[in-house]
């Protein structure tokens, strides 16, 4: 992977001018490489990761982890199908996956209530969806390679040879 | 009290900026570009193999040589990092972090008068082991070709009682390093006068801008070469304290003698470590020097951009830049920046007197907190220009 995309993966808050410094590279030219990863759909967005569980908000939100099993479509396999259920904005993430069931699911909502309403009342009644299995998150200890927890201090002795 | 110290000991000189480090020590909130260690934590995977090593309940003394898996591992590493063997058997000793391995070389060779040569500056412990051996240290000042140790300087130093030199690269505090040719050609000097010559090669994994040659890969180096190298910094494993001397059967067997007195072994569970360190850690190794590079470009543009002048590093995590257009010197600089600005620096003068334009700045820092650092060195440099 290109060396300006694995600065950026890590730490989106990174000028390009830094950039540009550490892998020196002209700072013109690594804007220009950053543009055209955003035009091509290769840097989608910038965002923060927030660990939630430290934010104390009233519209707190719980999380679930959804497998499904399709009936795959004529010609069009699972694509079509997936499409009309990662449509949905409760769904935050879909994968297509091998083994005991097809589409992976996480999906997110105010309560357990509006989980479960999604569930029963939109996702399970689909033509092409032959069963799924709800599991509820309870914690998150790591998610895209950041451990949730609050910062460590550095416990190297300041000074040293 | 005082009747009862050594004379040797006596005569040793305590580190000159000790107070300096004393007042960093006391402050809170500070950015501290002072740490001669990584700032990754030792990678999970050799973690996990000391705990396991705990739960399964190996805490028993080892083979004063060390693990035989573990001298294994070492030499399978040499030999494929750098194509140089060393038998498992009587070429290879564990040692208490290259620390040790100095201690040990220099106490294994040294006869009253003995001279060792010593290119500064350089790592703190190498002229005072080399008094406590007994032997003289003759310091090489490299000043003049940009802290590179030269065929033509080295020359200017040899006598009959030079019987070693000692030196480190990638180096600390510099962070020079030499090419092949550049090796063959201080080889050729210091082989054709028979002087053994001992190398830290303890940043060797962290080279930026060729390969790393240890010096034994050499044609002919290997019997007058005393390779020294453990873990610490590869595999960010400073306070496991394990390293490693490889060498000639007689000098290893002398230095196991006075090992085995001392230290009997290292510590079973940081050997352990190790080992799975060599077998699995290397990815890891990749991504720490990924990272330090790209720290390393940053920092030394920022220090030539700023006005103190700074050459490329070639390897470690150091920069060694002059403070001179600021009109102070290196201890000056590093007491006021820390009192002005909280950013935390060790002077040149810590890795011998000479050095008082320079002052150390390591880079295994968090991205941020190096450039923040750099950010108030900018305002105090600006302040303070003559």
């Amino acid at each position: 992977m290109d060396e300006i995309l694995e600065i950026l993966e890590k730490d989106a808050r990174i000028t390009p001018e830094e950039i540009a410094r550490m892998t020196k590279k002209k700072s013109a030219e690594v804007k220009k490489k950053i543009r055209q990863y955003e035009d091509g759909g290769v840097i989608l967005k910038y965002k923060a990761v927030i660990n939630r569980e430290l934010v104390h908000a009233r519209n707190e939100e719980v999380r679930a982890l959804i497998e499904v099993n399709l009936v795959p479509q004529k010609d069009l396999g699972f694509d079509k199908v997936a499409e009309r259920i990662y449509s949905f904005p409760e769904v935050s993430s879909c994968y297509l996956v091998s083994g005991t069931y097809d589409l992976l699911l996480i999906v997110r909502g105010r309560d357990i209530h509006t989980v479960s309403r999604f569930v029963s009342e939109k996702l399970s009644p689909m033509e092409n969806v032959r069963g799924v299995v709800t599991h509820f998150m309870l914690k998150k200890y790591k998610e895209d390679g950041v451990i949730l927890k609050q910062k460590e201090e550095d416990k190297r002795i300041a000074i040293s040879y | 009290m005082k009747d009862y110290i050594s004379k040797t000991v006596e005569k040793m000189k305590p580190s000159g900026i000790r107070a300096f480090f004393d007042l960093v020590l006391g402050m809170k909130d500070v950015i501290s570009l002072g740490v001669g260690e990584p700032d990754f934590v030792t990678p999970w995977e050799i973690r996990e193999a000391g705990i396991t090593s705990l739960e399964q309940g190996f805490t028993s003394y080892t083979s004063n040589k060390g693990l035989l898996k573990l001298r294994l591992a070492i030499h399978n590493y040499l030999k494929n990092t750098f194509g140089i063997s060393y038998s498992a058997d009587d070429e290879i000793l564990v040692t208490v972090g290259v620390s040790e391995g100095v201690d040990l070389a220099l106490r294994a060779i040294m006869n009253p008068g003995d001279k060792i040569l010593v290119p500064m500056p350089c790592y703190v412990s190498y002229g005072p082991m080399t008094e406590l051996a007994g032997g003289i240290p003759v310091y090489i000042d490299t000043r003049r070709d940009d802290f590179k140790l030269t065929p033509q300087n080295l020359k200017k130093y040899i006598d009959p009682k030079v019987k070693g030199i000692i030196f480190n690269y990638p180096a600390n505090p510099t962070g020079v390093s030499y090419t092949r040719k550049e090796l063959e050609q201080l080889k050729k000097v210091l082989i054709g006068h028979k002087i053994l010559c001992i190398t830290d090669e303890i940043y060797c994994d962290l080279t930026y801008d060729f390969t790393h040659t240890a010096f034994p890969s050499l044609p002919g180096a290997k019997e007058y070469t005393l390779y020294l190298n453990g873990f610490s910094k590869s595999f960010a494993m400073t306070g496991w304290r394990v390293g490693y001397a490889c060498g000639p059967r007689d000098l290893i067997a002398a230095m196991t003698k006075i090992h085995q007195y001392t230290i009997m072994c290292v510590p079973i569970t940081s050997q352990m470590a190790a080992c799975e360190g060599l077998h699995s850690g290397r990815q890891s190794v990749e991504n720490m020097k990924r990272e330090y590079r790209r720290r390393r470009e940053f920092v030394v543009s920022q220090l030539n951009r700023i006005g103190l002048k700074c050459h490329m590093p070639h390897g470690a995590f150091y920069a060694f830049p002059s403070v001179r257009k600021t009109g102070m010197n290196g201890l000056e600089f590093a007491q006021k920046l820390l009192a002005e600005q909280k950013v935390a620096v060790v002077p040149g003068t810590a890795f011998g007197d000479e050095y008082t334009d320079n002052i150390r700045i390591s880079y295994a820092t968090a991205f941020e907190k190096l450039k923040e650092a750099l950010l108030r060195m900018e305002a105090f440099v600006s302040k303070h220009r003559k």
